[in-house]
C-alpha cells in the first residue's frame, strides 16, 4: 500500500512538471504560427512564451483560489457546517496532515473536489447537497477519499489541468475571433484572407484536439480514484459508508451548474451526469470509473 | 587497489548506518508528534466535562454517583503520565459517560435542552477525534517498531539504543471496527 502511494507521489510531479512545458510550448508554438499566418511579427512568440510561463506559475500558486472562485466556493464555518467542518478536521489527523481550508458550494447536486499545490495549501470544498444528504459517517469517507487527493499530491496536478486546459480552450477561442474580426477587415483581398482563415481554424483543430485529450488523460487515471477509494477506507476503516455514499450519489441526478469542462475531472462524482449535459469533453475522455465497479471494489473489502 | 576498494565499502556501510540512524530519530520526532495530537484531544474532551456535568446537574437531581465517577475518572486522566495509564484512565472516563448520557435518556426536559445537544455533539466528535488521532499514533508506533525489529536497522537500533515505543489502546467508540485486508 504505502509502496503505491509513494509512486504515485512520484508519478504524479513527473506528470505536474511534464503538464507545465506541455502548455508553456504549446502556447508559444501556436502564437508563432498565428502570427506568421496573420502577418505579425513572429517575435510574439517570445512574449508568447514569457505570458505562458507566468500563467503556468501562477496557476501553481493561484490555481485553488481560480478554480473556487469559478465553483463560486465560500468559507464554511464550524457553526454553520459542524459535521463538514469536525469530520475534515478528524480525517486530516488520522491522514497525519494539516486540516485543509473547508469551502461550500451552495448548489444542491451531491459532489465534492479537493485542490490546492500540497498538504499545507490545500483545499476541499462541498456542495451543500453533500452535506444535507449523507450522514456523518457517509461524510467521512467521502473527505478521506478527498484527503487521499491532498496526501498524494493529486490535487497539484489536477489543479494545474484544471487552469491550464481551460486557459488553452479560452485561447483557441480567443484567437478565432481575433481571425474572424481580422478577416473582416481584409474581406477586399478575399482568396488571401479565405485561405488563412482556413489554414488556420484546421491547423487549431489539429493542434488541440490532441493536446487537451493528452493533457487531460495525464490527470485522470481511474487508477487514481480507486487508490483514493481505498486509502479512504483505510483512514475510516469503514468501507461500506463511503459505498453508501456513492450510493447516494449516483442516485442524484441533478447537475452542477457551476462545474465546467476544465474542472469536470476535479469532482469526487462527474458532475454532468451523462446525459443532460451535453460536453463533448465529458463524454469523450470518461474523467470518472464507474460508480459500480468503485462500490463493488468496496463491499469487498 | 585492495585498501580502495576496503575504504569504499567501510564508507558505504558508515553512510548507511548515518542514514538509519536519522531515519529512526525522525520516526521518534513523528511519534512524539503524534502522541502530542493524542493529548490535545484528550485534554479537550477533559475541558468539555466540567461544563456537562453542570448541565445534567440541572435536570438530573438524584444521580450523584454517576456525576461523582465522571469527575474523578476526569481528574485520574487528567493526571496520568505514560500511555498506558492514560488509556486505562480514558477507558474508565469513557464508561462513565456512558453510563451518564444513559441516565440523561430518562430525562426528556434535558434531552430537548439545546446547550446538552451541542455538548453531546461536541463530545462525541471528541471521541472520534481520540480515535483517530489513536490510530494514526499506533501507525507511526508500528512503522517505527518494525525498523527496531528487522534486520539490518535493528542492528543499528540496538547500538544506539532506541527502544520500543509503546502502542496506545483507547476504547472504540461507536465507529465500529471494519477489516480492511488489500490484496
Amino acid at each position: 500500500m504505502t509502496l503505491s502511494i509513494h509512486s504515485q507521489i512520484e508519478a504524479n510531479q513527473t506528470k505536474s512538471i511534464l503538464v507545465v512545458g506541455f502548455f508553456v510550448l504549446f502556447v508559444t508554438m501556436v502564437t508563432f504560427i498565428f502570427a506568421k499566418a496573420l502577418g505579425f511579427s513572429p517575435s510574439i512568440g517570445l512574449i508568447a512564451l514569457i505570458v505562458a510561463s507566468m500563467t503556468a506559475l501562477g496557476s501553481y500558486f493561484w490555481g485553488d483560489k481560480i478554480v473556487l472562485s469559478l465553483s463560486h466556493a465560500h468559507l464554511a464555518s464550524r457553526q454553520k457546517d459542524f459535521d463538514f467542518y469536525t469530520v475534515s478536521e478528524n480525517m486530516a489527523i488520522a491522514a497525519g496532515i494539516p486540516t485543509p481550508k473547508l469551502y461550500v458550494i451552495e448548489d444542491t447536486a451531491v459532489n465534492a473536489f479537493a485542490t490546492g499545490r500540497d498538504p499545507k495549501h490545500s483545499v476541499i470544498c462541498a456542495t451543500r447537497g453533500l452535506l444535507t444528504r449523507l450522514t456523518r459517517r457517509e461524510l467521512e469517507g467521502v473527505i478521506a477519499h478527498e484527503m487521499s487527493h491532498v496526501k498524494n499530491l493529486d490535487i497539484r496536478l489536477m489543479v494545474l489541468v484544471a487552469v491550464l486546459a481551460g486557459m488553452v480552450v479560452f485561447l483557441a477561442d480567443w484567437f478565432l475571433r481575433a481571425l474572424w474580426w481580422g478577416g473582416g477587415r481584409r474581406s477586399r483581398d478575399e482568396d488571401r484572407g479565405a485561405s488563412a482563415l482556413y489554414l488556420v481554424i484546421g491547423l487549431a483543430l489539429a493542434i488541440l484536439t490532441p493536446l487537451i485529450a493528452t493533457l487531460i488523460q495525464l490527470a485522470v487515471s481511474r487508477r487514481r480514484e480507486f487508490l483514493a477509494d481505498a486509502s479512504s477506507a483505510l483512514l475510516t476503516r469503514n468501507p461500506d459508508a463511503l459505498a453508501d455514499a456513492l450510493l447516494k450519489i449516483g442516485k442524484d441526478k441533478e447537475v452542477l451548474e457551476v462545474a465546467t469542462n476544465a474542472t469536470a475531472h476535479l469532482y469526487f462524482a462527474n458532475p454532468f451526469k451523462g446525459k443532460q449535459y451535453t460536453a463533448w469533453f465529458a463524454n469523450l475522455f470518461n474523467t470518472h470509473p464507474s460508480i459500480e465497479e468503485r462500490v463493488k471494489i468496496l463491499r469487498a473489502m | 587497489m585492495n585498501i580502495l576498494f576496503i575504504i569504499a565499502i567501510v564508507a558505504l556501510v558508515a553512510l548507511y548506518i548515518w542514514y538509519v540512524y536519522n531515519e529512526l530519530v525522525a520516526s521518534r520526532v513523528r511519534i512524539k508528534e503524534a502522541w502530542s495530537q493524542i493529548d490535545v484531544q484528550l485534554k479537550r474532551r477533559a475541558d468539555l466535562i466540567p461544563n456537562l456535568v453542570e448541565t445534567v446537574k440541572g435536570y438530573v437531581k438524584h444521580e450523584r454517583r454517576v456525576f461523582e465517577n465522571v469527575t474523578k475518572a476526569r481528574s485520574v486522566l487528567l493526571h496520568a503520565k505514560t500511555p498506558a495509564h492514560k488509556s486505562e484512565a480514558n477507558n474508565q472516563l469513557v464508561d462513565a459517560l456512558k453510563t451518564l448520557f444513559a441516565v440523561a435518556e430518562n430525562y426528556p426536559n434535558l434531552r430537548a435542552s439545546e446547550n446538552f445537544k451541542q455538548l453531546q455533539e461536541e463530545l462525541s466528535d471528541t471521541e472520534d477525534k481520540v480515535s483517530y488521532a489513536n490510530q494514526f499514533y499506533n501507525t507511526v508506533v508500528s512503522d517505527y517498531n518494525t525498523k527496531l525489529e528487522t534486520f539490518p536497522s535493528s542492528l543499528i537500533a540496538q547500538k544506539f539504543g532506541f527502544s520500543e515505543a509503546e502502542f496506545f489502546k483507547a476504547s472504540e467508540s461507536e465507529r465500529k471496527p471494519v477489516k480492511v485486508a488489500f490484496e
